[in-house]
């Protein structure tokens, strides 16, 4: 797009721009600076306590006595046979908020906080309840960039809150991931699923480049797409839930795509199929992803609830949200890379 | 005057509990039953009418019985022992519904139409969004068995609502029913004694209880009570959802994951041998799973559900009897470890992860 090159580093000429300028411009002046929040490991630890008071190990007395190992064995038996009994609930996404917080976010949680050492800024811009919609950028030629935002906001969001991805219907054809997908509460990129969980007041996460930004080639890195026709805009006014820009830098680099076998994303029914200077060459090896180091920031909300009730079907209004929404997450990640040292540290 | 009300297929369990229970009903004068067989059970004070459904003559009983209450519920998805294959059963499903909708129609008496649908007319697809509501377009509809059934029933039922408007007519869509007695081609399935998968897909299920279908039948066979509506087309399924895998271990038995072509060949193997109706619509809901929003049945129907997705299962698993890994035991010997265990490993922790 041509109006990536021209956005300058400064807050300055943004005020130009009229519609809805003073919260956005306010927001851009804050936002990039906002303080970062207590390390990840935060809301881990108070929490534990809690967590094996209220479900009480199958053998009681061990779990009550101190010491953390004996606590964490009990949790896990009686995990364990909650999991063997089926004595578990899903809700009607078939997320299986258990399973994810003690399973799937932990093996997750390494990764986050030793290979890409995500650092998370803003995230008290997502509200402490009800309905938001997270925008972000999207990159890195497999998804890891929504997981990665999944555990950020859990671990890093006061309230614990459970971020709930919008997937390309690719995800639900492939057996296995769109078992794991559905379980760790992702669920089909359509407006229906988006309002119902919006209107349920959950934070929704949304990538809208979708495939043309995750398989963008690395020359185009940090260079955002187009964002489909605005649709995440549409239902969030008919939500009235606000919408928080995410810009994610780090994503770009951990699979430098210098390639797209065509033929052969055809031949797999993918969109594409990436080449990168390790991929397909080393096999397997090739798809372990560089180390690079991550910065997720979290922009001010923009908020939805003022416009009268037919807005969301006012086409003008929603390209213009849509570009405002896209120009800050552009404008953040430009911030982000001139004061990044290094792409690894 | 009360009404008189005629039921289709009561020799079926779901039918006839249906005709014992609307008798009692003050507003009902006389009920009629209509089957091809003799039912089995019971039908206490209703009359019982052999006649088929697929030819005219059901057309003289409505005149003659002058009933103005026509209950639909001779659409179903598994074969009745008497009537065979299944091509049986889709003529009866379909040919019935257009022969008994031509009578109604010819039937100036009649006020009031009941028809029992699925959930199956939404198909499952990967494409379709998480949970259907009763607008919700197919993705991708149902390509044979009873979910097509299902679509050419209601799209009859729709022609005759456009030709006779003066006639109420409630279409209830129903998750899979379960219960002591259900004889729907998912029961059968979860009776198996090992339940094939397929690998790599969990479906999330909903069901609804024989409790609930009864009495989301009468309320739609009567007068609207204050402030609701009883016609229209409704969603008509139990609280919560619950993945498959979960059920099988609730139900306590053991699940086989097969790759998709295998399923589809074990599904015919089983088929052949006689044992369940595995057919592609049933492996697709296996596959993909459905799930529906009960809105409309709460608000405009007024019908509160009794039973909630989880109860209606564990009731169906009390009356299966326990299965090869029945739960309790599987708890007890997690319980046994954990007394067991003398000094705790690190690795245990993880085992569990």
């Amino acid at each position: 797009m041509a109006d990536a090159k021209v956005i300058p580093f400064g807050d300055e000429p943004r005020s130009r721009r009229g519609r809805g300028g003073r919260a956005r411009a306010a927001g851009h002046r804050t936002a990039p600076l906002a303080p970062v929040p207590g390390q990840p490991h935060g809301p881990e630890h108070p929490a534990a306590p809690e967590a094996t008071g209220d479900r009480r190990g199958p053998a009681g007395p061990v779990g009550t006595a101190a010491r953390p190992w004996e606590q964490r064995l009990a949790q896990g038996l009686s995990f364990l046979r909650r999991r063997v009994t089926g004595d578990y609930e899903v809700d009607e996404f078939g997320y299986d908020e258990e399973l994810t917080e003690e399973v799937l976010l932990s093996l997750l949680r390494p990764v986050y906080e030793k290979y890409f050492r995500v650092e998370v800024r803003g995230v008290e811009n997502i509200p402490e309840s009800g309905g938001v919609l997270v925008v972000a950028n999207h990159s890195g030629t497999l998804p890891l960039d929504g997981l990665m935002l999944q555990v950020a906001v859990h671990d890093n969001h006061p309230a614990g809150r459970h971020l709930r991805l919008l997937a390309a219907d690719l995800v639900f054809m492939l057996p296995v991931v769109n078992e794991l997908a559905r379980k760790a509460g992702h669920t089909l990129a359509c407006s229906e699923d988006a309002q119902r969980l919006l209107e349920r007041g959950e934070v929704v996460g949304v990538m809208p480049e979708g495939f043309k930004g995750i398989g963008k080639p690395f020359s185009e890195r940090y260079k955002l797409q187009r964002f489909g026709r605005g649709g995440f805009v549409s239902t969030a006014l008919r939500a009235g839930a606000p919408i928080v820009p995410c810009s994610i830098v780090g994503a770009e680099e951990i699979y430098p795509m210098i390639g797209n076998a065509r033929t052969v994303a055809r031949l797999l029914g993918t969109p594409y199929f990436p080449v990168t200077p390790t991929f397909p060459w080393l096999g397997p090896l090739g798809m372990v992803p560089l180390p690079t180091k991550w910065i997720i920031q979290f922009g001010e909300p923009i908020p939805t609830d003022g416009y009268p009730l037919e807005a969301a079907e006012d086409p003008m209004l929603m390209f213009n949200l849509t570009d405002q929404v896209r120009e800050t997450i552009q404008h953040t990640l430009y911030k982000l890379l001139v004061q990044r040292r290094s792409v690894f540290f | 005057m009360g009404s008189v009300v005629l039921v289709t297929g009561v020799a079926r369990q779901l039918a006839g509990r249906f005709v014992r229970r609307i008798q009692r009903e003050p507003a009902v004068d006389r009920v009629i039953g209509v089957d091809v067989v003799r039912p089995e059970h019971r039908l206490d004070e209703a009359e019982f009418l052999q006649a088929d459904i697929r030819r005219p003559t059901i057309a003289r009983v409505l005149a003659e019985h002058a009933v103005d209450t026509v209950v639909h519920l001779d659409v179903s998805g598994t074969p009745f022992a008497a009537r065979g294959s299944r091509s049986a059963i889709k003529e009866t499903n379909v040919i019935g519904t257009m022969q008994l909708l031509g009578a109604c129609q010819k039937a100036p008496g009649v006020r009031r139409l009941v028809v029992k649908s699925s959930t199956g007319v939404y198909g499952a697809a990967p494409r379709d969004p998480a949970v259907f509501t009763e607008n919700t377009p197919p993705k991708s509809l149902p390509g044979g068995g009873f979910a097509k059934d299902a679509v050419e029933v209601e799209g009859y039922v729709r022609g005759f609502a456009r030709r006779r408007p003066d006639v109420a007519v409630c279409v209830l869509r129903f998750a899979n029913i379960l219960g002591p007695c259900a004889d729907t081609p998912l029961a059968e399935y979860l009776s198996l004694p090992v339940l094939p998968t397929v690998f790599g897909y969990d479906p999330r299920l909903q069901f609804v209880h024989e409790d609930d279908v009864m009495d989301v039948l009468r309320l739609a066979s009567l007068e609207p009570r204050r402030s609701t509506l009883n016609s229209g087309t409704f969603n008509v399924a139990g609280d919560g959802v619950l993945l498959l895998s979960q059920a099988a271990r609730r139900l306590g038995r053991p699940t086989v994951p097969l790759l998709l072509p295998a399923v589809t060949w074990v599904g015919s193997a089983l088929r052949t041998v006689g044992m369940t109706d595995f057919s592609p619509e049933q492996v697709r809901l296996l596959t993909h799973g459905r799930v529906v929003q009960t809105t409309q049945m709460r608000e405009t129907l007024g019908f509160e559900p009794a039973w909630t997705t989880a109860e209606t299962f564990a009731d169906f698993a009390r009356s299966r009897g326990r299965g090869l890994l029945p739960p309790e035991i599987l708890a007890r010997t997690v319980d046994r470890l954990a007394a067991a265990l003398p000094g705790p490993r690190s690795e245990e922790r993880t085992r569990h992860g």
